[in-house]
């Protein structure tokens, strides 16, 4: 059976092709203003490196904050369900998921069965999610893809006081004009992600094995201050922004 | 009937007369003074027998529910909170307060015409927002003659006769000052006969809310919200009082024949707090799932009355009349006012939040809850205060619980979409499916 997963996110939207529940493939594109053009995208990217024409996808199930602006799909489960769904089949040992995606950062516990027992979201905030970190990034002149390992060169550890990414970025300014390293930083940065990110972790009572997903997930920076912070081993899948396409696309299996 | 409804329903016959009693308020606080009659200003909290001694052609208008009626309106809200912000006052003051000045800066009353400046306030002061609302309204009014009481003497459970002699004691500097203001006479009779109806309308309301332990539940809580509203009007008042027998007599109804208030009952939730006023439909949304809120501690304690039953249970509060206690003079009925009012459930979580968590899970276990969804309203201090202490209580006591921000007055902080999807995960996580039901009455 060939199924196929969306994820609508606010950022990217992200599609995996499952053929007899193994991934065969995989697209991504920039959701920009039309975010169903983007997915049509993403999926033709998919089937391409699938080797299958669209039409022959079976059953197709969309997640991800637009979803339901999705295209092709029948039915849709939530972030949190194809969070859980994709990092349990990885890892059946998952009991803490936490998805820190460019919109939102989210921890979810669940039980063996991969049910959902408690999840937290931070609220109106850009300070628990990805875009914080691109928005500082910006501010310290640094390309994004480089913000994590610069933070890792760091020496001293840099209190940033803001839980808000606007007065977290003019915090970002002061340190810059107090000859602050960029390096610390941008390591204060990551640990201020980190802790926001642990609060929800903690909101719902976090216990082993954590298994960190969504796009951050590549900022080693961000996960280096986020293990510290939990005090815990952090396990990452390949291809952590896919999970969610890749929990949708199983969830599609089971029609 | 849809083939996926479990339940027969039907709406309520008395909604119409309940909308009615609820114009006829507003209409009679505005057109007041074409009558020769009285008006006054004050919170829904607030010990509105007193003023009826003044005459049966005294008129009120609570502050909360005129609020909140304003936050329902979007267009005229928005009007509302940005005349308080452009006035100096900050945005996260209280947002009834702020959609109520909002209503004064602009000379507008929600149902058309100037805002009828009241001739006095009579408020009390039960929490921060309530102490200075009435300061600003004297302010904003051009001068209006104001009279507080206050009421912080710590949770009911520890009062004592001094503690309730200071209430009554500033009750009857009250009096004096009524008389004073308004140059009527005082006629103890007509107190009498409101501390009566009072006492008979939140317990009437109390047992209303009993009834929702029923599966199915007979109301849902959106309902609900319209019909405890009358009394934050006038809890004092006959009609409300008549109303509610009405209403009791009804809901039993449905109850002893299973009239359902959706038709595809399987989750039953509370919320807390106020709701997003303009945003209702979030209740209707969880039909979806076959899913009802059948109360909170917020509709069921904001004006019902409430005691602990010989089998330990919460049910409606031993009205004086059922006691057999006769009140004769201005002094017991003013005592009888103040302990009545002191017991009021949603007073106690304001000296601990865990006085609320018992009270929460209280509810939860006796009208047999799957989940809570906490409502963290950034527009009220006063009822959100300890709500994250609640919820880890809640927890604790097994109950699953979904939080959500938003705020009861002001609809630039209530994200309906992220709310609905927060929704759909908790649904998820109680193991409940979308159920889209076409025989719902709403």
């Amino acid at each position: 059976m060939i199924t196929a997963g969306i994820d609508m996110g606010s950022k990217t939207v992200k599609v995996v092709i499952l053929r007899d529940g193994e991934m065969v493939g995989k697209g991504m594109m920039v959701a920009g203003f039309e975010s169903r053009a983007a997915a049509e995208a993403a999926f033709a990217a998919a089937s391409e490196e699938a080797g299958i024409k669209v039409d022959e996808v079976q059953h197709i199930v969309a997640t991800g904050a637009g979803r339901k602006f999705a295209p092709y799909t029948e039915r849709s489960v939530t972030d949190v369900a194809s969070d859980v769904k994709g990092a349990m089949a990885l890892y059946p040992g998952a009991r803490t998921v936490i998805d820190v995606g460019a919109e939102e950062g989210r921890a979810i516990r669940c039980n063996a069965e991969g049910k959902v027992l408690d999840f937290a979201l931070n609220e109106k905030c850009a300070a628990g999610a990805g875009a914080f970190t691109e928005a500082m990034s910006r501010a310290l002149e640094v390309e994004i893809e480089k913000l994590g390992e610069m933070s890792l060169k760091s020496r001293n550890a840099v209190p940033m006081n803001a839980q808000c990414a606007v007065f977290a970025e003019s915090e970002v300014v002061s340190l810059l004009h107090a000859k602050t390293p960029k390096e610390d930083i941008a390591r204060a940065v990551h640990d201020a992600i980190a802790s926001r990110i642990v609060s929800l972790a903690r909101k719902v009572g976090f216990e082993p094995e954590v298994i960190l997903i969504g796009g951050v997930a590549h900022n080693v920076g961000f996960v280096d201050s986020l293990g510290k912070a939990l005090q815990c081993e952090v396990t990452i899948p390949n291809d952590p922004e896919y999970i969610g396409a890749y929990g949708a696309a199983l969830a599609a299996t089971e029609e | 009937m849809a083939a996926n409804a479990i339940y027969k329903t039907r709406p309520l016959e008395c909604w119409g007369k309940a909308k009615e009693i609820r114009r006829k308020y507003y209409e009679d606080y505005a057109q007041a003074h074409e009558r020769g009659g009285i008006r006054w200003a004050g919170g829904a909290w607030t010990f509105g027998a007193i003023p009826c001694g003044l005459g049966d052609d005294v008129h009120s208008i609570t502050s909360e529910p005129y609020g909140a009626s304003i936050a329902a309106d979007k267009k005229f809200s928005i009007r509302c909170l940005e005349a308080t912000e452009r006035a100096g006052y900050a945005r996260d003051l209280c947002s009834y307060m702020r959609n109520y000045w909002g209503s004064i800066l602009l000379d507008e009353y929600l149902w058309g015409g100037p805002f009828p400046k009241p001739d006095f306030l009579w408020q009390d002061h039960i929490c921060c927002s309530h102490a200075k609302w009435y300061q600003v309204v004297n302010d904003l009014e051009g001068g209006v003659p104001h009279f507080s009481i206050d009421v912080a003497v710590g949770p009911y459970g520890e009062i004592n006769e001094n503690k309730l002699s200071y209430l009554v004691g500033q009750m009857h500097d009250g009096i004096d000052w009524l008389e004073k203001v308004t140059g009527r006479a005082y006629d103890d009779e007509k107190l009498i006969e409101a501390v009566y109806n009072e006492c008979r309308s939140t317990a009437l309301w109390a047992e209303i809310c009993c009834l929702n332990k029923a599966k199915p539940a007979p109301l849902e809580e959106k309902t609900m919200f319209s019909l405890y509203v009358l009394g934050t009007l006038m809890k004092h008042s006959k009609v409300v009082a008549d109303f509610y027998e009405e209403l009791r007599d009804e809901v039993r109804d449905r109850v002893e024949n299973q009239i359902a208030a959706i038709p595809n009952e399987r989750c039953r939730l509370m919320s807390d707090t106020q709701p997003p006023w303009g945003f209702l439909k979030v209740f209707r949304y969880l039909e979806e799932f076959g899913a009802i809120s059948v109360g909170s501690l917020y509709t069921f304690g904001l004006i019902g009355m409430w005691e602990v039953k010989p089998d330990g249970t919460w049910g409606p509060r031993t009205t004086p009349q059922e006691k057999g206690l006769r009140i004769e003079t201005r002094d017991e009925a003013l005592r009888v006012l103040a302990d009545w009012n002191l017991s009021k459930p949603e007073w106690q979580h304001f000296y601990s939040p865990h006085l609320k968590t018992e009270m929460m899970v209280r509810i939860a276990r006796e009208w047999a809850l799957d989940g809570v969804m906490l409502h963290y309203n950034r527009g009220c201090e006063g009822l959100s205060l300890g709500i994250a202490e609640n919820r880890l209580g809640l927890i604790d006591a097994g109950f699953p619980v979904m939080t959500f921000e938003g705020n009861m007055g002001d609809e630039r902080e209530f994200d309906l979409a992220r709310t609905m999807a927060r929704i759909d995960s908790f649904m998820e996580t109680l193991g409940v499916k979308r159920d889209r039901v076409q025989g719902s009455p709403h």
